[in-house]
């Protein structure tokens, strides 16, 4: 019995520790920020790592996502014969909620998953440890072009997934099922404000952004350098990513809208 | 008393070659990975100008020594000095530009993967000078030319052997113009070829750019023909230091197992384990643990 108390124990002793490590983590990877100015072409090539990289899963998923919610938000509303307001609701929908947080989640998988199998490899096969000996930061070089690209990258790409769905809604709104295209377009126009909801939606994109990338970029430095341990934190910045993003989602929703 | 002497064997001290500076002073060092210790109590020098190996068993903590030399691990006890700087006590900046001045051949080479051989070289100097790209040019040439792969210089790590990949990374370590550079295992998986090649350039660099060099490996043969000094090091401690010449008279019996390469002795065949016959029988022997 004291034995499992024990050990109950030390796992959230670790756990503990391992946040707190994070968090240090974090804060010197923002503090190597600065550091970027020089190495602006790494920035650049770690944007197109993880953000030109993600975009065609990113679009893909937008427009049957948009398609989707104009299916199924026309058959709810034709019930009321309201389906004029189509537009609306799948423009709320996609910039409140829907483009925000399936961008993080598909980030997390894509582009996350990469930066942390990459930082284990690298780690792996002593590349960073090799940095460290060039008396080279890798936090200047590794962890902070990826953090920013990815703090940059996701809500640039919420903001195309939320345009193709648009865009996917309008296809079967009002190509397939007979919407008219001006209350399309003219209700969402009225209706979606871009301070409270384009901001704010823009506002959870970064946070899912720093959130994922942190979260995929620790787990990568922190990795056992085995395979069996790269492939474990690979899973683990999956896991931990999309439970952050759909937490986050939860608390950024409760405080601003 | 030190550890090493407590324990009935050489202090490293008492053999440290006359008339040497030592580069790097490692003193009653004391270093544990949990509950496992790996040094206690660890004393030697390494003389400038010259080529020191570290040999003992596996997993006896020689890697870990060069990251310690190297600042990426801190000691629990103990210290060590390189060329006068207790490198433990260094703040980050002091310690980068402390690194500056040691290069270091990891056992995989340790090459950025996603640059050519040429970028590769070139990025020390990229990272700390503001070198022209003509000048850069010239210089990762020259070093590419001296490890013989000027031939190389567009193909990326993967595209090279093992032997190839090592050189790439000797040239790294040299294109800053260190004052010692670390070899960890640099013979390890090399052909006889690549290891002929190997042991010449660290022989040849050595002495002709006036380096000192410590180099951590288990293929003793290849490494004692080009060592000038050598440290036995096994259970956390220093064995045994001297020339070649001077192991290889020395009447110790754990000098005389590591050169001689004899499965037991004092470092044992069998790990410490139950009694052998009460796990075969269930009946315990009065001999006790069996080794």
């Amino acid at each position: 019995m004291i034995d499992r108390v024990a050990r109950f124990g030390r796992f959230w002793l670790d756990a503990l520790e391992r946040f707190g490590r994070a968090q240090l983590f974090l804060a010197r990877s923002l503090g190597a920020m600065p550091s970027l100015i020089p190495r602006f072409p790494l920035l650049i090539q770690q944007l197109y790592a993880s953000g030109v990289m993600t975009l065609s899963i990113i679009l893909v998923s937008g427009l049957f996502v948009g398609m989707v919610l104009a299916l199924q938000g026309y058959n709810l509303l034709q019930g009321f014969g309201a389906e004029a307001a189509l537009g609306q609701a799948v423009a709320l929908t996609l910039v409140r909620e829907l483009g925000p947080v399936v961008t993080g989640l598909l980030f997390a998988g894509r582009a996350g998953s990469a930066m942390t199998a990459e930082i284990g490899l690298m780690k792996a096969t002593e590349q960073l440890s090799g940095l460290e000996m060039m008396a080279v930061d890798p936090f200047k070089r590794v962890y902070a072009p990826r953090l920013f690209a990815g703090f940059l990258a996701l809500p640039m790409l919420a903001a195309m997934f939320s345009a193709v769905g648009v865009l996917g809604g309008y296809l079967v709104g009002v190509e397939v099922l007979g919407v008219d295209a001006g209350a399309y377009w003219s209700n969402m126009q009225s209706s979606v404000a871009f301070v409270e909801d384009v901001c704010q939606g823009l506002i959870k994109a970064l946070v899912f952004g720093l959130v994922v990338s942190w979260i995929a970029i620790f787990e990568g430095a922190d990795c056992i350098p085995t395979s069996e341990g790269v492939s474990a934190a690979t899973t683990r910045t999956v896991v931990y990513s999309s439970l952050s993003v759909l937490g986050l989602d939860f608390v950024l929703t409760a405080i601003m809208f | 008393m030190s550890t090493a002497q407590a324990n009935g064997v050489p202090d490293a001290t008492s053999v440290r070659p006359e008339g040497d500076e030592a580069l790097v002073r490692v003193r009653d060092l004391h270093f544990a990975r949990g509950r496992k210790k790996i040094f206690q109590g660890m004393t030697f020098e390494v003389p400038r100008g010259k080529i020191t190996t570290i040999i003992g068993p596996s997993g006896t903590g020689k890697t870990t020594l060069l990251k310690m030399i190297g600042g990426q691990l801190k000691p629990s006890q103990g210290s060590i000095e390189f060329d006068g700087q207790n490198v433990a006590k260094l703040n980050r900046k002091a310690l980068y530009a402390l690194r500056k001045r040691m290069g270091m051949l990891f056992q995989s080479g340790a090459l950025l993967t996603d640059l050519s051989v040429f970028e590769n070289i070139a990025f020390p100097l990229r990272e700390h000078t503001d070198l022209p790209d003509s000048l850069i040019s010239h210089l990762v040439l020259m070093r590419l030319h001296a490890v013989g792969l000027r031939g190389a210089r567009d193909l990326y790590p993967a595209e090279l052997s093992g032997g190839m990949a090592r050189r790439a990374a000797l040239a790294r370590a040299l294109v800053f113009d260190p004052m010692m550079i670390m070899y960890d295992e640099p013979f390890t998986g090399q052909d006889p070829i690549s290891m002929g090649v190997l042991l010449e350039l660290i022989h040849t660099v050595n002495h002709a750019l006036g380096l000192t060099s410590l180099m951590v490996s288990h293929d003793l043969a290849e490494a004692l023909s080009i060592s000038d000094h050598v440290v036995i090091i096994s259970e956390g401690v220093v064995v045994e230091a001297g020339s070649p010449e001077q192991l290889r008279a020395s009447p110790s019996e754990w000098t005389q197992q590591f050169l001689n390469g004899s499965p037991d002795g004092p470092v044992p065949f069998q790990l410490p384990a139950p009694d052998y016959a009460f796990e075969l029988l269930g009946t315990s022997t009065a001999t006790g643990s069996d080794r």
